[in-house]
């Protein structure tokens, strides 16, 4: 029987249609018959061991698991004939034996899977009278509490590992009654997607650390919301009580997330609550900070950006997060361009600018479609902790034998087979002019390319793909020869017939772009803003000692301005320093807006709960702000109004990678002492995710340090917890040395947007280390 | 367990595999995983655990259980699945000669609760201890599949069958 032949199947009398093969629950599911079950989840792979979803089949003597039954035509079912409610109640009472009765003070009470079914199935009384199994709690970590005496072994956990998550962290040792789910040994679980097994997790057994015991799943409402960090825009659902979101779960959507979201998009909601909250309006009064009202501080901004503007609009700079929603972006270019000012930027981590962008950058495909990619390129790319959704799909077509290669100054951590090329950033741009050469590239650097066979080979992987890509990351942004990246990239994907795609780093780098946030003619972009001071800034979420690829010189760039008005929700050391008034905006979750995604997708979203304290939806802010400064077009009453105006500048345009870009630019980073690799670390992002305190106590969450290889630090007499005074430009750090193999030769990983590492220069560049 | 499309061996296969067991050790190890297909040497894990509890007195560690998974290139977890499983495998110190009695249907019919209680007095152990002199350890199993000669246990590679207290003292005088 072929497989995509139809049969008919009778269910509970009804006649169905489904292709043969196909699982029965599947069927029924489609169809809305509901089948119980615990083990199966229609992402992970068939175990049929809860036994839960036993069904009568006629002509079949005895019941069987409709997650394991595949259907046949004529195949009469029945899903609550005496021999199926038997099977499953008998079922039902062998799941409750070890169960303990502690539904009141467990967090899954009320949005439990086996207290629903065992209200259908469950009797009312146990005949147990043996002891009960108690299984002791394990500490995973910082994320997930664990109670696995309320285990029933449907393994789901452990499937999710092995198959989505792609490291086996979590495993069922022991067996018959003393089989425990658990890590064996004293161990974390360190997945950067580990949040969804508490959302896969039928029962009370895995459960949200950071939300333990402060809600009941019927005292939350549920907001839908997009995800703020990366460029992927997870749909999410917000669970607030009290206008507090409490937790974050996501919410399917098969074209972006599937069913699951990352760690950072699950538990930065903990950001939101943090000490450093600014709820207030603060003015800098003779160096010290003041609590104001609103009315005094937007005076104040206006007047001080009235009085630096001066009578050239050209002496004003916007310094915009790429997390601001685009209605935020909107706003804030049309204030700077009424003050007759055409410095904005929002590509606060990029130093080159000396390419030609793309208008509209984006994935180059959509989201989905890297499941079937047949090759990849990735670029300066971390993409498993830079966009782990995006790593996921990644991840599924290697699984089924697609050729994943990356060019990269650091060896990654990857839970697939892929080739890895590890070079200096210097040699980066070597290796990517010999794969172009081997392509058939030619002109400028390439041409005095020196080919070696792995670079055959990734071209080749490449050429002879059906569906190829190459990607563009965040490393490679940060690169102080981007422009040399993006043109070899566009040769390489050009003549190997592959996709080019950029991976954006924050949730709305594409969507400022389509609100106009970069400079206009003659305007400064975000380096040149930040080297070349200008006499008043507008800083809007953005802490300049760890959003900037500079820090240190955007801080004393930022301190020579007559006057910084800043837009922030947060309290930051490093604004405080620069700035003379903040202005306490909505977070995450506080306001509504749009974000654009990497495959283009606008997606809208309200706010959940009301701003904190007194603080305001930034472009309420800004729209006052036009009017304290008599700027014609800002009366909109809505974010919805905001954003018809957006749509309508930004036209019909659609996702475009394609540039003018060559390779003819000078190599400005010769790479011949020692580099400074300073990638940003996934819980690093934002000021949101920075603050979310359980994140940071995971394994991701590094601290600032001086990560060199053992060749290297053997060669400078360095041994692992020394401390060295690094020296970048006229800036030092002092940092504690950690001996790391996956540093190349004459590197060294300093992680930005880190306390710590805020003192240092530019995220890639020359940097000496002495013993302190 | 299976799982959906995933290859048991982990993304990056480790390295000095050498410097994990002794060269015989390795040899022996090596004659198991070539029976198996080459991207299947993980279906070598309960010889390469039986071989290395051997080597170690008769029983494993947490260190030896992570050395398999890397000398076989799979999660450690995925080893301790398979030793915590099986009752063959031993995850504490155990005596010299370690007795498997079985009490299984058949045995129990046949008076595996007088053996055990024979046993459990004369070596001053209950079922999982071992005697305080450390040469015995006493321990309950399920069916060894030799039903005809019941009650039964196991030394070492060997079956005792139709098990009396004289022929239980006997055996365990004829022991090194």
């Amino acid at each position: 029987m072929s497989d995509d032949q139809m049969v008919t199947i009778q269910v509970d009398g009804r006649e169905l249609k489904a292709k043969a093969g196909t699982l029965l629950i599947e069927v029924t599911d489609a169809a809305g018959i509901n089948i119980p079950r615990f083990c199966y989840h229609k992402k992970l792979s068939i175990a049929a061991n809860c036994r839960m979803c036993l069904v009568e089949v006629a002509k079949v003597p005895k019941p069987l698991p409709a997650c394991a039954t595949p259907v046949n035509e004529g195949m009469q079912v029945y899903t609550r004939s005496p021999l199926a409610l038997a099977a499953q109640k008998g079922t039902m009472e062998f799941l409750l034996i070890n169960h303990p009765l502690d539904c009141p003070i467990c967090d899954q009470g009320g949005e439990c899977e086996l207290q629903d079914i065992a209200l259908g199935y469950g009797n009312d009384a146990s005949r147990f009278v043996e002891g009960k199994r108690v299984v002791p709690d394990r500490d995973i970590g910082p994320l997930i509490a664990t109670d696995f005496t309320r285990c029933i072994h449907c393994t789901r956990c452990v499937r999710f590992g092995a198959e989505i998550a792609g490291i086996r962290e979590l495993g069922a040792t022991g067996r018959g009654e003393h089989m425990e789910i658990g890590t064996y040994i004293e161990k974390s679980v360190d997945s950067e997607l580990s949040g969804n097994i508490i959302d896969i997790c039928p029962v009370g057994s895995l459960t949200s650390k950071p939300f333990l015991y402060s809600a009941r799943a019927w005292e939350l409402v549920q907001r839908k919301s997009i995800a703020p960090h990366d460029s992927v825009g997870s749909s999410l659902n917000l669970h607030v009580r009290r206008n507090q979101v409490m937790r974050v779960h996501p919410r399917d959507n098969e074209a972006v997330n599937e069913c699951w979201i990352s760690d950072r998009d699950r538990f930065s909601y903990e950001g939101l609550y943090s000490a450093d909250r600014l709820t207030r309006p603060l003015v800098k009064k003779s160096g010290n900070w003041v609590e104001t009202d609103w009315q005094e501080a937007l005076e104040a901004v206006a007047q001080g950006l009235k009085r630096a503007r001066g009578t050239s609009g050209n002496r004003l700079g916007a310094l915009l997060s790429p997390g601001a929603t685009l209605e935020e972006f909107y706003l804030a270019q049309k204030l700077m361009r009424g003050l007759g000012s055409e410095n904005i930027d929002f590509r606060l981590r990029q130093s080159d600018f000396r390419a030609e962008e793309p208008a509209y950058p984006w994935l180059g495909q959509t989201i989905a479609q890297l499941d079937e990619l047949n090759a990849a390129l990735l670029i300066g790319s971390n993409i498993r902790k830079e966009q782990p959704i995006l790593g996921h799909r990644l991840r599924k077509a290697a699984l089924t034998g697609a050729q994943i290669s990356f060019i990269n100054p650091l060896e990654l951590e990857l839970n697939y087979h892929a080739t890895q090329l590890v070079n200096s950033p210097a040699g980066m741009i070597s290796d990517l002019a010999a794969v172009a050469k081997a392509l058939g590239g030619y002109g400028g650097l390439i041409d005095s390319a020196e080919v070696s066979d792995v670079h055959h080979r990734l071209a080749e992987q490449l050429r002879t793909a059906e569906r190829a890509t190459v990607l563009l990351g965040n490393i490679a942004v940060a690169h102080p020869d981007y422009a040399l990246i993006q043109g070899l990239a566009r040769i390489i994907a050009g003549n190997s017939g592959s996709l080019l795609g950029y991976l954006p780093e924050a949730a709305n780098s594409v969507g400022g772009r389509l609100a106009g946030a970069l400079p206009g003619n003659d305007g400064s972009n975000a380096q040149e803003m930040l080297s070349n001071p200008h006499k008043g800034y507008l800083l809007m979420g953005v802490e300049p000692g760890f959003d900037c690829w500079n820090p240190a010189r955007a801080m004393e760039t930022l301190g020579q301005a007559e006057f910084v008005a800043a837009l922030s929700a947060f309290r930051s050391q490093s604004l405080e320093q620069v700035a003379d008034v903040i202005l306490p905006i909505a977070a995450f979750a506080e306001t509504s807006g749009t974000y654009v995604n990497a495959q283009g997708e606008w997606q809208s979203f309200s706010g959940a709960v009301a701003p904190a304290g007194e603080s305001r939806p930034a472009w309420k802010v800004l729209r006052v702000l036009g009017n304290l400064l008599d700027l014609p077009g800002f009366d909109q009453v809505s974010s919805e109004e905001i954003l018809a105006e957006a749509r309508q500048v930004a036209g019909d345009r659609k996702p475009d990678n394609s540039a003018d870009g060559g390779v003819a630019y000078e190599r400005l980073l010769a790479g011949v002492g020692l580099t400074r690799i300073g990638d940003v670390p996934i819980y690093a992002l934002d000021p949101l995710v920075r603050r979310a305190a359980s994140l940071q106590k995971t394994r991701d969450a590094i601290e600032a340090s001086s990560r060199i290889n053992a060749r290297e630090a053997a060669m400078a007499g360095l041994a692992d917890g020394d401390k060295v005074v690094v020296k970048q430009d006229k800036n030092s750090a002092k940092l504690r040395v950690v001996i790391d193999p996956t540093v190349p030769d004459g590197c060294v990983r300093i992680p930005a947007g880190l306390v710590g590492t805020d003192t240092l220069g530019g995220q890639i560049g020359d940097v000496t280390l002495e013993k302190a | 367990m299976g799982f959906k499309n995933v290859p048991m061996s982990v993304a990056k296969p480790s390295v000095n595999k050498e410097s994990l067991f002794s060269p015989e050790l390795r040899a022996e190890i090596d004659k198991w995983i070539a029976k198996y297909p080459q991207e299947w040497r993980q279906s070598a894990v309960m010889a390469a655990l039986m071989l290395v509890q051997e080597e170690n007195g008769g029983y494993l560690t947490t260190d030896l259980m992570d050395k398999v998974a890397a000398y076989l290139d799979m999660a450690p977890i995925a080893v301790y699945e398979v030793a915590s499983f099986y009752s063959m495998y031993e995850l504490k110190p155990v005596g010299k000669h370690k007795i498997c009695v079985c009490t299984n249907v058949s045995c129990m019919i046949n008076g595996s609760d007088q053996i055990v209680e024979y046993l459990e007095k004369k070596l001053g152990a209950k079922l999982g201890q071992s005697s305080a002199d450390g040469r015995y350890t006493l321990k309950e199993v399920e069916c060894l599949g030799a039903c005809g000669g019941a009650p039964m246990f196991q030394i070492g590679n060997k079956y005792y069958e139709n098990l009396t207290p004289e022929l239980i003292d006997s055996i365990l005088a004829g022991l090194e």
